[in-house]
């Protein structure tokens, strides 16, 4: 009980700082914060499959980007509104999540990887070369932000925005992996022929968990789009699921703070790098290899242990 | 009606026989053991009979209906729970979270995922129930990985006998532990309720004898006698294979 409490006033710190940061830091570090919750969206979308399911996937960003570049088709090339695209695309994400799981659930481990990650870039091709399309490698530019009666193109308002969709999704993540259902995935992540023994229809699971994990990167993926007022190939691309599968380990899998904890990081030493040198990629490589090497359970796996280090007598 | 029939039940692994036509019938409420050296295909026929692996040949029946081609989580579903020869647990987890996930059973039902596992009353009650009754609850908090192997082996019955099954298969319960922890694990075999079908593979001669009505004995992919203690002992075909040594 009293780690439940502890747990509920640290998240209501956390949100309590958040509510207040606008007014304390520049419009640019709102902007970047503002990434830094979209992409842990992202990485704990991405943990429910990696950490929870135990099914390792390279093709997240297929369902990020689908999203993104189903809004920004609907809302720029078909003048609908963002009350219906905004659903749509999520819904384009889930269908996605649902066509590539049925694909790629017939394999397990490596090649499930490599599957998901080959199904990944057959999506971003369609996104980098229909250039008819989807203006190919331009991507499209201006994609507006959704209008409920009140503007947010203010960065401040955005922030707010993205802060309660943030919010309201990762309390439907905890839900989720505190759930039978999340029980179970982590069943199946352990022995999956264990399960099947105790009546457990594992592909059922693991379907849903994919189809869910594709509809919050779908999520995720909306709001960058809104954030950049853009969609482009990137958003697609290899590099951003293996951005994503950073983030998760970095932090730790498993846990839903990981991730998020691992995706602010990235994010921010991504900014900080970026303006002192190019070779961001190279340093994210580092970044990794250090990780999986002196930390592979992530930084709250680091804390975890330390913590029992120190109760130990 | 037999609880389980095996009709001329055959499967090759590559060049290898592992079932070269086994039959086996077992009634309600019986109590089986299968004797074997290692390699007579005595997990092969368990695998096959929970669908595991799939019979080259051969029907399966459980209680009058044939699973053959059935995936293991439907037959798990008509009554049929089983343990692994090697520890087949969730071992990052804990025994109560792992217990809660047996006794939760999954009937096809739709997924639970908004309300919290700890909502579900019943299911803490039935998982309590149970460590209470085969010992285990003082390590309800334990992650099942920090276990002994003998409580591990424990653990392993008490996620089978969560189902409440009809037909449970054990796979060498009692493998790998010392006299005193396989003394416990042939209580637990004990306690079962007598109308729950029992087949198990037992390589302890003496645990073989306490705990069956009747045994089965299996050599190179085939069953080549059967009987209650006296006929096997007497049989001098498995005096030869198996209990030559003595």
């Amino acid at each position: 009980m009293t780690a439940r409490l502890g747990s509920i006033i640290a998240g209501l710190v956390v949100l309590g700082v958040l509510i207040a940061l606008p007014q304390m830091i520049r419009q640019y570090y709102v902007g970047l914060v503002t990434k830094m919750m979209i992409f842990a969206l992202f990485a704990m979308s991405l943990d429910l499959l990696l950490g929870y399911a135990g099914l390792a996937s390279l093709g997240h960003a297929a369902f990020f980007g689908t999203a993104a570049y189903a809004i920004a088709l609907l809302t720029l090339r078909a003048g609908i509104n963002s009350w219906m695209a905004f659903p749509a695309g999520l819904a384009a994400s889930m269908v996605m999540g649902a066509l590539i799981a049925t694909l790629a659930l017939r394999a397990r481990g490596s090649y499930f990887l490599m599957i998901t990650f080959a199904l990944a870039q057959v999506v971003w091709s369609v996104g980098f070369g229909w250039r008819s399309f989807t203006n190919g490698d331009d991507g499209m530019p201006g994609v507006p932000r959704p209008n409920f009666g009140w503007s947010l193109d203010d960065t401040n308002a955005f922030f707010y925005f993205v802060l309660v969709i943030v919010g309201l999704a990762t309390l439907l993540l905890v839900a989720i992996v505190k759930s039978p259902f999340g029980y179970a995935l982590r069943g199946i992540r352990e022995s999956e022929s264990r399960m099947q023994a105790l009546g457990y229809d594992v592909w059922r699971y693991q379907f849903a968990a994919f189809v869910l994990a594709a509809s919050f990167a779908g999520l995720a993926g909306a709001l960058y789009a809104y954030h950049n007022h853009f969609v482009g190939p990137e958003y697609l691309h290899v590099v951003q699921s293996a951005e994503a599968l950073i983030m998760v380990i970095l932090g730790g899998a498993g846990t839903l703070l990981g991730p998020a904890i691992g995706a602010a990081l990235i994010i921010f030493l991504e900014d900080y790098v970026s303006s002192l040198t190019q070779h961001w990629l190279l340093v994210l490589g580092i970044i990794y290899v250090l990780v999986t090497l002196f930390a592979p359970r992530g930084l709250v796996g680091l804390i975890v242990d330390f913590r029992q280090r120190r109760a130990a007598p | 009606m037999t609880a389980l029939s095996v009709t001329d039940l055959c499967r090759n692994f590559g060049g290898i026989t592992a079932l070269a036509g086994v039959s086996l019938d077992i009634e309600i409420g019986e109590r089986r053991v299968l004797l074997g050296p290692n390699g007579a295909g005595k997990t092969t026929l368990f695998h096959a009979i929970s669908g595991n692996v799939m019979p080259s040949s051969g029907r399966i029946s459980l209680f009058g209906r044939d699973i053959t081609r059935l995936r293991p989580d439907r037959r798990a579903r008509l009554g049929l729970a089983r343990t692994f020869q090697i520890t087949n647990l969730f071992l990052r987890m804990t025994v109560l979270d792992s217990v809660l996930l047996a006794v939760g059973g999954e009937n096809g039902r739709p997924l639970q995922l908004l309300w919290p596992m700890s909502s579900y009353r019943h299911r803490y009650e039935e998982a309590y129930r149970l460590l209470e009754q085969w010992g285990l609850a003082r390590t309800a908090r334990q992650v099942v990985r920090n276990l002994s192997y003998g409580e591990q082996r424990q653990l392993e019955l008490v996620l089978a006998l969560a189902g409440a099954p009809k037909l449970l298969l054990l796979d060498e319960p009692t493998a790998g532990l010392s006299p005193a922890e396989t003394g416990r694990v042939v209580e637990m075999v004990q306690q079962l309720p007598r109308d729950m079908t029992l087949l198990m593979i037992e390589h302890d001669m003496d645990v073989a004898f306490e705990l069956a009505d009747r045994i089965a004995v299996m050599h190179q992919g085939r069953l080549i006698a059967e009987g209650d203690e006296a006929a096997i002992r007497a049989n001098p075909q498995v005096t030869e294979i198996y209990l030559g040594a003595e």
